[in-house]
């Protein structure tokens, strides 16, 4: 440094400030260009609803991988039953996300203010019930933990949880209290009051039933994460944490609730979703490629056949619907 | 910028803060606009923008945890025993500058954040305790406590800095995150540029006319005499430092808790210490420099056992809140920069780096265990409960502390 004047390495230090801002700032133009949507077309017939880019999306039932109409309305996880369209809207550096509840046509029902990142996301299949899964930062005490929080909307009665936490456990027949509860991953019954859940306290990760009225949930079983109910409301299809080690990735999986068994699926790339009944038989999930692009895939329920890519570069899987 | 100032040459005093104090403290500030440019976007990148799971998040959160301590004391006696503070230093900088850009070539694989997190975490740690050992030598002894406030008053300044440009480039970049992980390394090649060109290098500092920080006259640097720091009085000090202090996280969590803030006002919360950190390092410095530094550190742990007690009482509300965040501000400002002026006075010169490697390891191992011990004694004991127990070590901290820092160590 010796070498140099002062005043050439001030003029070195400005002009490498004034390259370097110009260099960030121009790439930072250039993030503005953003890929144009994907090519949308009218889509009729029964349709699954999805996201591609984070755009509301639909694509017919029999052709899911054929032409897709796109639409404007930005979610980061969208769900629709019946004559309900739920979508999470995306975060933000300066706006919160909001919980927008739709009819059929995509026109604006209810909105509610929300805080934390959209998780997950689930509309009961008589469209009448909603609940949400959002993550709160990694400002849990805990430096390597999380805090995730659910809540419920009844759209007849206009009734709001905000959060689950709120609710009595039973844990293996106790009552149970514990600052570290967590819930995500709401799944309804079709009585509209009763639902399934996962409650993550003191490192294990239960499968709870609960009661809205009763404001009750009680532990089923260890290691369940996103239940999804079968539309006859036998079975649940989850992720199960591999070796019960959610570092080690999730296998899908369903779970027979009269007899307790467990069916791992066809599926043996970790899945972090939880996943949506097409049918009595076929379940459909997002899995990510290392490249960040969702694709949507199904997979037989009862254990056989082998994964299907379902919808290329789409996620938040719906059932279909007329 | 400061670079006015600089000119003015590292051999020159400004205010009776050197030039290389100023230079050291201009690094910071513009490292820090880096760092906290990424710290402030990262949970909304890794969730909104990746949509990472919370267990998946969890994953990442921890994996850079303590996988630095090994390499810091690793740094500090490297940079003594080849006599060049400056150039590891340097290299600290460079490698968090570079790591900048691995989170943009990592994409959206998990480990390949982490490994980059860690990378990040560990250029901070290999260049903490060679930069405070160039603040000692480039100031007089009775004049340490000063030269710290103000590095630390510059280093907390980026910190405020840095959220705020993230935010200028998001609008920029109409959302989309990359441009932020970009800018981030450009501003950071400028902070390492500032170094290399502005900060002299270590023949040149010790050259200098200012008398180089005390300490007892020197030896040779072998791992012996490097184990012999070990069992001075400060190492002590700095771990009972580390072993009452309970994790940031947790006082604003209680405290959010208690006054029942709304989740989005949480951020604030640190913003409100840093700006306490920030206003206090220089006054509390220069008082230390005047009345002696046990006496301030003595005091910001009675400042801290005044938060804790606070978190733990019944009152609430906005004056909860604002004497709560100016007594934790306080905290680090009467410790955290003083602490390191009692280091360099402390060490022989040609081990200071790893003297001050050694503390600020100490602290930092100790600051992981009590955080644990508290999260479990919230957990079995409830919020009060467990601030009244962390109230009460703070105290019973402070007699010990007396006698670690009051005699020569």
């Amino acid at each position: 440094m010796s070498s140099l004047s002062r005043r050439a390495r001030l003029l070195v230090t400005v002009l490498a400030a004034i390259l370097l801002a110009g260099f960030a700032t121009g790439y930072a133009l250039l993030g503005r260009e953003r890929p144009a949507p994907a090519a949308s077309a009218q889509v009729s017939g029964p349709a699954l609803m999805v996201l591609t880019n984070g755009r509301l999306s639909t694509v017919a039932a029999t052709d899911p991988g054929g032409p897709r109409e796109v639409t404007e309305v930005a979610c980061d996880r969208v769900y629709a039953a019946a004559a309900t369209v739920a979508c999470l809207e995306p975060v933000g550096a300066l706006s919160a996300t909001r919980l927008v509840v739709m009819d059929e046509r995509l026109r604006e029902r209810k909105t509610v203010p929300l805080t934390g990142f959209p998780n997950r996301l689930r509309v009961s299949a008589s469209g009448r019930m909603v609940s949400w899964t959002l993550f709160l930062d990694g400002h849990s005490y805990a430096t390597t933990g999380f805090a995730t929080r659910s809540g419920v909307l009844d759209l007849r009665s206009g009734r709001l949880v905000n959060s689950l936490e709120d609710f009595a456990i039973t844990r293996d027949g106790l009552p149970y209290r514990n600052v570290d509860v967590n819930y995500w991953g709401v799944t309804f019954t079709s009585d509209d009051n009763r639902f399934y859940a996962t409650l993550s306290t003191g490192g294990h990760r239960y499968l709870v039933e609960g009661d809205l009225a009763a404001r009750t949930v009680r532990t089923l079983r260890d290691n369940v994460e996103c239940p999804s109910l079968s539309p006859d409301g036998t079975r649940i299809a989850y992720k199960s944490a591999v070796d019960g080690d959610p570092a080690k990735g999730w296998r899908l999986s369903v779970l027979d609730l009269a007899s307790g068994r467990s069916t791992p699926t066809a599926e043996t790339r970790s899945v972090d979703d939880q996943p949506a009944w097409l049918d009595g038989r076929t379940v459909a999930y997002a899995l990510q490629s290392s490249d960040g692009t969702n694709d949507t895939w199904s997979v037989p329920a009862d254990g056989t056949g082998a994964p299907h890519l379902l919808v290329p570069g789409a996620n938040s899987p719906s059932p279909p619907r007329h | 910028m400061y670079l006015a100032t600089l000119d003015r040459g590292p051999g020159r005093t400004v205010g009776r803060v050197s030039g290389t104090v100023l230079a050291l403290g201009t690094v910071s500030l513009i490292t820090d606009v880096s760092a906290e440019m990424v710290t402030a976007i990262l949970p909304l990148y890794l969730v909104a923008g990746l949509q990472f799971s919370p267990a998946a998040y969890g994953v990442i959160d921890g994996v850079y945890t303590g996988a630095t301590v090994l390499l810091r004391l690793a740094g500090g006696y490297i940079a003594d025993r080849i006599a060049r503070l400056k150039a590891v230093a340097a290299a600290g900088y460079a490698i968090s500058a570079l790591a900048k850009l691995g989170l943009l070539a990592a994409g959206a694989s998990g480990p390949l954040i982490g490994l980059t997190l860690t990378v990040d975490r560990a250029g901070k740690g290999l260049r903490t305790a060679p930069r405070d050992a160039l603040i000692t030598m480039a100031t007089p002894p009775e004049h340490l406590g000063r030269a710290f406030g103000v590095h630390r008053t510059m280093d907390a300044a980026g910190a405020f800095l840095g959220p705020l440009v993230a935010l200028g480039v998001l609008a920029l970049s109409g959302q989309t995150y990359e441009p932020v992980f970009v800018a981030s390394f450009c501003v950071a090649l400028l902070g390492v540029l500032v170094l290399v060109l502005f900060v002299p290098g270590d023949r040149a500092a010790r050259a200098l006319p200012v008398p180089a920080g005390g300490g007892p006259p020197g030896g040779r640097v072998s791992l012996r005499a490097a184990g012999r720091l070990a069992r001075g009085r400060l190492l002590p000090a700095a771990c009972l430092l580390g072993l009452v202090t309970i994790g940031d996280g947790f006082v604003y969590l209680v405290l959010q808790r208690r006054v029942e803030l709304s989740i989005g006002w949480f951020p604030l919360l640190a913003v409100g210490t840093s700006l306490a950190y920030l206003t206090l390092s220089v006054p509390l410095g220069r008082l230390a420099d005047r009345i002696g530094r046990p006496t301030v550190v003595l005091g910001g742990l009675a400042a801290l056992a005044g938060v804790y007690l606070l978190l733990g009482s019944p009152l609430g509300g906005p004056p909860l809140v604002l004497l709560v965040l100016a007594l934790h501000g306080a905290f680090y400002a009467a410790t955290d920069g003083v602490l390191m002026a009692v280091a360099g006075t402390v060490f022989p010169a040609e081990l200071r780096t790893t003297g001050m490697a050694l503390v600020q390891s100490g602290q930092a191992a100790a600051y992981v265990v009590s955080s644990l011990l508290f999260g479990l004694a919230w957990q079995s004991w409830g919020t009060g409960a467990a601030c009244l127990a962390a109230a009460a070590a703070a105290v019973l901290a402070l007699p010990l502390m007396a006698v670690l820092l009051r005699r020569r160590v």
